[in-house]
């Protein structure tokens, strides 16, 4: 029995199509007749018509057709298909054979020409007769042909040689081998197709004609038979509708067979056959639903239909081919366009097809487990003459006998052992894997990650059967970890056992051991009895002996194993195994857990390593050290106790590396942080527990971090939920579940034992030196040393403010631009118990706003921890917030020499210019001179002496000055002229002498200066006596360049008498100044 | 018949499982837990669409040749899983739909009582 027994025949999968041949073409020597044969296969696009084309000799034999049945009332089917029918179809019997000559109309031999292409004919018609086949004639000419009717001879010859061949006019072409080539063979073969439909159109008729002979006692096959060829010419005409009709009552027809175990195989192969017909149509009409319903059906009146026990695996192969085959229609109509779903798609029936080659492979195992003595009988009775079934689905040894009883049971015992030896030679596994992984790549694609995991596993197991181990294990262990971190434990034991059981047969000692691990642990659903089996196997491979044989184990893989397990004792090498628990769930856990989030340099940290096992017996581990992210630490967390390696479980209570199952070891560590370490975070990065010795093999686990691993993270979930009350344990005994891993800590500098004490009088004035007095004093037992002041503007607040503060330890000079916001380490040197020291600090702000002032001191001490002697660096801060506000507010304002209020003022007339400075400071303030600072357009009127110097201003209080001030005509200026500078030295009252005063200037406004055409001014005595005169003077001034007609009238109040010209008009010349007197007598009253 | 019962948290581990016949007890599991590809998409697409989950019921997860798997959403995500014999046509969907509306109200009573729940069900169905 050949591995393709049970795959359907290429003929029923093919796309049929209608078969054209083509005779009388060289194409091997005649290089017109090859373009001519290229023209018809090559580059064969959808939109060609579906012709297979084949190249024949003229006078090519096809296979004979056998004489007319004129009555079918004695003939008695012996099958329902024959083997070789579909194909002689599909590629022998065409469907029209096309002669190809080359023949001109002008031709001068034309009458023996005309009879040699007769002759060609005849010979075709020859070797297809009784046959519906089509001839049809091409003559290959090398004139372009005139249009039809102008060549008057060729119209005569070409009816002389259709009536010498006996072909229709519509059997003759033309084809001229000129430029349009392909063309003109588009036009040919599209001719031919018409051809080729109406003869399978008459093909259909002739096979339907014979339904009216047939009876249904003797001739239930032919029925089948009939609607099945019916429905394959329809194809083969390409009429797909009436095929899936014809087919769907073929596939009826095929479940009303009278169904005996002797004819079983050949209905189901036949039902087979038809339902991956249907199928396919379906697909192809794009009705999928239908497919589907259609397969499903099929299994169902199938599945049951075993046949013969003896050969059930059998029914379990055609199953599977079943599944396979539809999978693939499915598949490949996907392909061309057709959208799966994830609970509908190929990835199911792959699955399903693995899952019946599994069966199969059981069904074999059990019947096909002969002696080896027994022998393949002889004559073979699966051999037949032809080397072929005659009919499908049929037995070898009783071709064509269709009576249900068994004429010769003895050769049915031979045939069915020959199919049995031959079933035990099929590489099952192979199948089954290739339909798994068929499977896993489309479940991979339609989003279903679990279905693929648990199809790898078959696999792997699979694989296992196949005694790969290497793939297998490869397998399994890439999808355990979708079990572990799914927390399917009952899952992961399963494959963790086939899993041991492969690195055992390949003695891989790691995996072994990592396995082993695992399936002692927590996540392990193994009985105690297995587990203690594993445990004792592990401890015996870490004495470096071997393991005993996994149960159920193949015997003579186990044999290899053996072998192999004791090889790996005498080969010397490395024996340590570092095993990374992070991705499995080993039988010990562990968690570290310092005791508190931070510790002070001066104090030792200490911290605990909890440990517990899950494995049934109580085991010794031979060292445990702990690493840290510094690892100077490494050297003080180790723990190592000398045993030799077979005291791995003896004396299994006692010292402090034994582990009883179930209980938790708390195991602490303690250690000085090193003062490098002050701010820094102490980690650790992970626990090593050695298990066996250098001596025999050693496995060290490696926990990443403070523990845990793979299980962990969804235990604690667990836990979290979990409304259990835990019972209650003795006080040195702790819940596991409560244990929270931590795994690193902060270390910090010692507390300081000093006061920092700040003193000064806020707020701050803006520009002055604002003294802050800093108090240090130490309250340590000894001396501190190397104390150091950090005191400044507070880092991290606005960079603005970094521009305008500056920081000085000088108070004599005024600090400018290049003094820093912040003074770092200023050393102030020892200190005593008790001692204290004052420092003073100046700042300058440049803006008002608050500031956060920073005052840092920084000591050495020795002291010890642990009996050990450090050297600790402490520190204390305090900040201050400081406000700082303007000293006082100035206001100026220009007046009229008779103190009224200017607007503007006039060129050349003195004006006055007045300031007020009013204190705002809540502290006294001392202004110690100020200056006036005239612009060059300014002139002065008098001198400019400081009215103010030495004043003493309290809060509210202000102080003015007044100073006369002309502006020379300057012309019309935009915006006014500028005036100048008002600067004003001032300090707090308070401030030491020493203390630098601060000069405030104040930029004064801009003034708009107006040109006038006439000044009077007037000169009036400072006072009159009553019934004297009062002299007035008028002085009158043209400003402009021009004469002036000025006319004067003067009015004098009724108080007056008044003498002198009342009213006068004169000329005023430019630039000129009249003095004008008058004289008023009389008397004021008030 | 039921032939497999299992609650899943949100997280997709088991909070319980228990089939009958015992010996093919790895199978079941295998079922159930393949069954999850579809309720994990049913979630996701839930959540893309942003509907408010009413129906809790899951209707028919994986059909496979020989059993069906039925699948129950709880709105705090707990799932719950039925494995039923295919040969067992009589069942209907309304039973299933009870019975996993039972399940579900034992569930949120106790740990205990489902148990029993789970054992009368396997009782009355077999």
């Amino acid at each position: 029995m050949s591995p393709t027994q049970w795959d359907l025949p290429v003929e029923l999968c093919c796309r049929p199509m209608a078969f054209v041949t083509l005779t009388g073409l060289d194409v091997v020597y005649n290089a017109v007749h090859r373009a001519v044969w290229d023209a018809f296969c090559a580059n064969r696009r959808a939109d060609r018509v579906p012709i297979s084309f084949k190249v024949l000799p003229g006078d090519h034999e096809y296979p004979k057709c056998r004489p007319k049945r004129t009555s079918y009332e004695w003939y008695i089917p012996k099958g329902i298909l024959k083997t070789g029918w579909m194909n002689k179809h599909l590629n022998l019997v065409p469907a029209l054979v096309v002669v190809f000559y080359e023949l001109d109309w002008d031709e001068p031999q034309w009458k023996e020409k005309q009879s040699e292409c007769a002759t060609r004919v005849e010979i075709v018609r020859q070797s297809l007769q009784g046959r519906n086949t089509k001839v049809a004639v091409v003559l290959i000419q090398k004139k372009t042909p005139l249009p039809p009717g102008e060549d008057v001879i060729a119209s005569e010859r070409a009816a002389a040689l259709c009536n010498a061949c006996e072909l229709s006019g519509k059997s003759l072409f033309v084809l001229p081998h000129t430029d349009h080539l392909v063309g003109y063979i588009i036009r040919l073969e599209n001719a031919f197709y018409e051809h080729a439909q109406t003869y399978y159109y008459t093909e259909i008729r002739r096979v339907k004609s014979h339904k009216e002979f047939l009876n249904k006692t003797t001739h239930q096959l032919l029925f089948v038979r009939h609607q099945f060829k019916i429905a394959f010419f329809s194809e083969l005409k390409q009429d797909t509708q009436n095929a899936l009709k014809n087919y769907r009552t073929a596939y009826n027809l095929v479940h009303e067979l009278r169904a005996h175990e002797t004819n079983i195989l050949e209905i189901k192969t036949m039902a087979g056959f038809i339902n991956y017909k249907i199928c396919r149509l379906c697909f192809q009409h794009n009705t999928p639903l239908d497919a589907i319903a259609q397969f499903r059906k099929h299994i169902d009146l199938c599945k049951k239909k075993i046949g013969s026990a003896e050969l059930s695996f059998e029914h379990a192969a055609w199953m599977s081919k079943q599944f396979q085959a539809f999978g693939d229609l499915f598949d490949e109509a996907i392909k061309l366009g057709l959208t799966a779903i994830q609970t509908q798609n190929p990835g199911f029936y792959y699955q399903q097809a693995a899952y019946y080659a599994q069966e199969r492979k059981q069904l074999a195992k059990s019947l096909c487990n002969h002696e080896a003595s027994v022998m393949y009988p002889n004559p073979d009775p699966l051999e037949t003459q032809t080397g072929v079934l005659d009919f499908y689905g049929q037995r070898s040894w009783r071709q064509g006998i269709l009576s249900f009883d068994l004429s010769d049971p003895e050769k049915e015992k031979v045939g069915v052992l020959a199919i049995q030896l031959k079933e035990r030679n099929v590489a099952h596994s192979e199948i089954i894997i290739t339909l798994l992984s068929n499977a896993v790549a489309q479940f991979k694609k339609y989003k279903c990650p679990r279905m693929k995991s648990h199809l790898m596993v078959q696999m792997g197991e699979e694989y296992y059967y196949a005694k790969d181990y290497t793939k297998a294990l490869k397998l399994l262990d890439y999808v355990m970890c979708d079990y572990r971190s799914e927390g399917w434990w009952t899952l992961l034991t399963s494959i963790l056992t086939t899993a041991l059981k492969c690195s055992y047969l390949m003695a891989q000692l790691k995996d072994y051991i990592t396995y082993s691990l695992e399936l002692l642990g927590r996540a392990s659903t193994l009985k105690d009895d297995q587990k203690s089996r594993i445990e004792k196997n592990l401890i015996n491979v870490l004495m470096n002996e071997s393991p005993d044989p996994e149960p159920d184990c193949d015997i003579f893989a186990g044999k290899t194993a053996q072998k192999l397990w004791a090889d790996r004792i005498s080969l010397a090498g490395s024996n340590i195994f570092t095993i990374g628990v992070q991705d499995f769930v080993p039988f010990v856990q562990c968690k570290a857990k310092f005791h508190a989030p931070s510790f002070h340099v001066d104090v030792p940290v200490e911290f605990d390593i909890y440990l517990k096992a899950d494995c049934p017996h109580p085991i010794r581990f031979s060292k445990l050290c702990v690493s840290f992210n510094n690892q100077e630490y490494n050297q003080f967390c180790v723990i190592e106790e000398a045993s030799k390696a077979n005291e791995v479980l003896e004396n299994p209570t006692q010292g402090k590396m034994c582990l009883v199952p179930g209980k938790t070891r708390k195991l602490l560590f303690k250690f000085v942080a090193k003062t490098e370490d002050v701010g820094k975070k102490i980690e650790i990065t992970s626990v090593d527990l050695a298990l066996g010795n250098e001596t025999g093999r050693c496995v060290v686990l490696n926990w990443q971090g403070g523990g845990g691993d793979a299980a962990s993270s969804q235990e604690a979930l667990q836990a979290a939920r979990s409304f259990k009350r835990r019972p209650k344990l003795p006080d040195n005994e702790v819940h596991w579940d409560s244990i929270i891993i931590q795994a690193s800590t902060m270390i910090i500098s010692r507390v300081p034992n000093i006061s920092v004490h700040l003193q000064h009088e806020p707020p701050a004035l803006t520009n002055e030196m604002y003294c802050l007095v800093v108090t240090v004093q130490s309250h340590e037992k000894t001396q501190i040393r190397d104390v150091k002041l950090t005191a400044g503007l507070k880092p991290g607040q606005d960079a603005n403010l970094t521009q305008k503060t500056h920081v000085t330890l000088h108070g004599t000079e005024l600090c400018d631009e290049s003094y820093p916001a912040l003074l770092t380490d200023i050393p102030v040197g020892d200190l005593h118990p008790g001692e204290q020291l004052e420092k003073m600090l100046y700042v300058r702000c440049g803006t008002v706003g608050s500031r956060m002032f920073l005052v840092y001191v920084s000591y050495l001490i020795n002291t010890t921890a642990e009996e050990k002697e450090i050297v600790c660096k402490c520190h204390k801060d305090e900040t201050v917030t400081i406000e700082t506000v303007f000293p006082f507010d100035v206001a100026v304002k220009f007046v009229s020499t008779k103190f009224e209020h200017l607007e503007r003022v006039y060129a050349d007339i003195p004006f006055l210019l007045m300031t007020d400075l009013l204190s705002a400071s809540p502290w006294a303030l001392t202004v110690v001179s100020s200056e006036l600072q005239l612009a060059p357009s300014m002139t002065t009127v008098d001198q400019l002496e400081s009215q103010v110097d030495n004043v003493v201003l309290q809060t509210g209080e202000s102080a003015s000055e007044c100073f006369c001030l002309r502006c020379p005509s300057l012309g019309n200026v935009e915006g006014g002229v500028a005036t100048g500078h008002y600067i004003i030295s001032w300090k707090r009252t308070s401030a030491m002498e020493n203390i630098p005063v601060i000069r405030t200037v104040i930029t004064l406004p801009h003034v708009i200066v107006e040109n006038i055409p006439l000044h009077v001014n007037a000169d009036l005595p400072s006072f009159g006596r009553v019934r004297e005169s009062l002299p007035v003077k008028y002085h009158l001034q043209n400003k402009t360049d021009f004469v002036q007609d000025v006319e004067i009238s003067v009015e004098p109040s009724d108080a007056f008498m008044f003498s002198g010209l009342k009213q006068i008009r004169l000329p005023a010349q430019a630039f000129y100044s009249y003095q004008y007197f008058c004289q008023a007598t009389g008397s004021t009253h008030g | 018949m039921a032939v497999c019962i299992a609650v899943i948290a949100k997280e997709n581990y088991p909070f319980y499982i228990r089939s009958t016949p015992t010996e093919n007890e790895l199978k079941f599991h295998y079922m159930v837990h393949t069954s999850l590809d579809v309720v994990d998409e049913k979630i996701s697409a839930m959540a893309k669409a942003l509907v408010d989950q009413r129906e809790l019921y899951q209707d028919l997860l994986y059909p496979t040749e020989d059993c069906k798997v039925y699948g129950y959403l709880t709105n705090s995500k707990v799932k719950f899983a039925m494995v039923v014999d295919s040969s067992n046509t009589a069942l209907r969907d309304n039973e299933i739909r009870s019975m996993f509306r039972k399940l579900h109200n034992s569930y949120t009573d106790v740990s205990r009582a489902f148990d029993n729940m789970v054992t009368s069900i396997m009782i009355q169905v077999c």
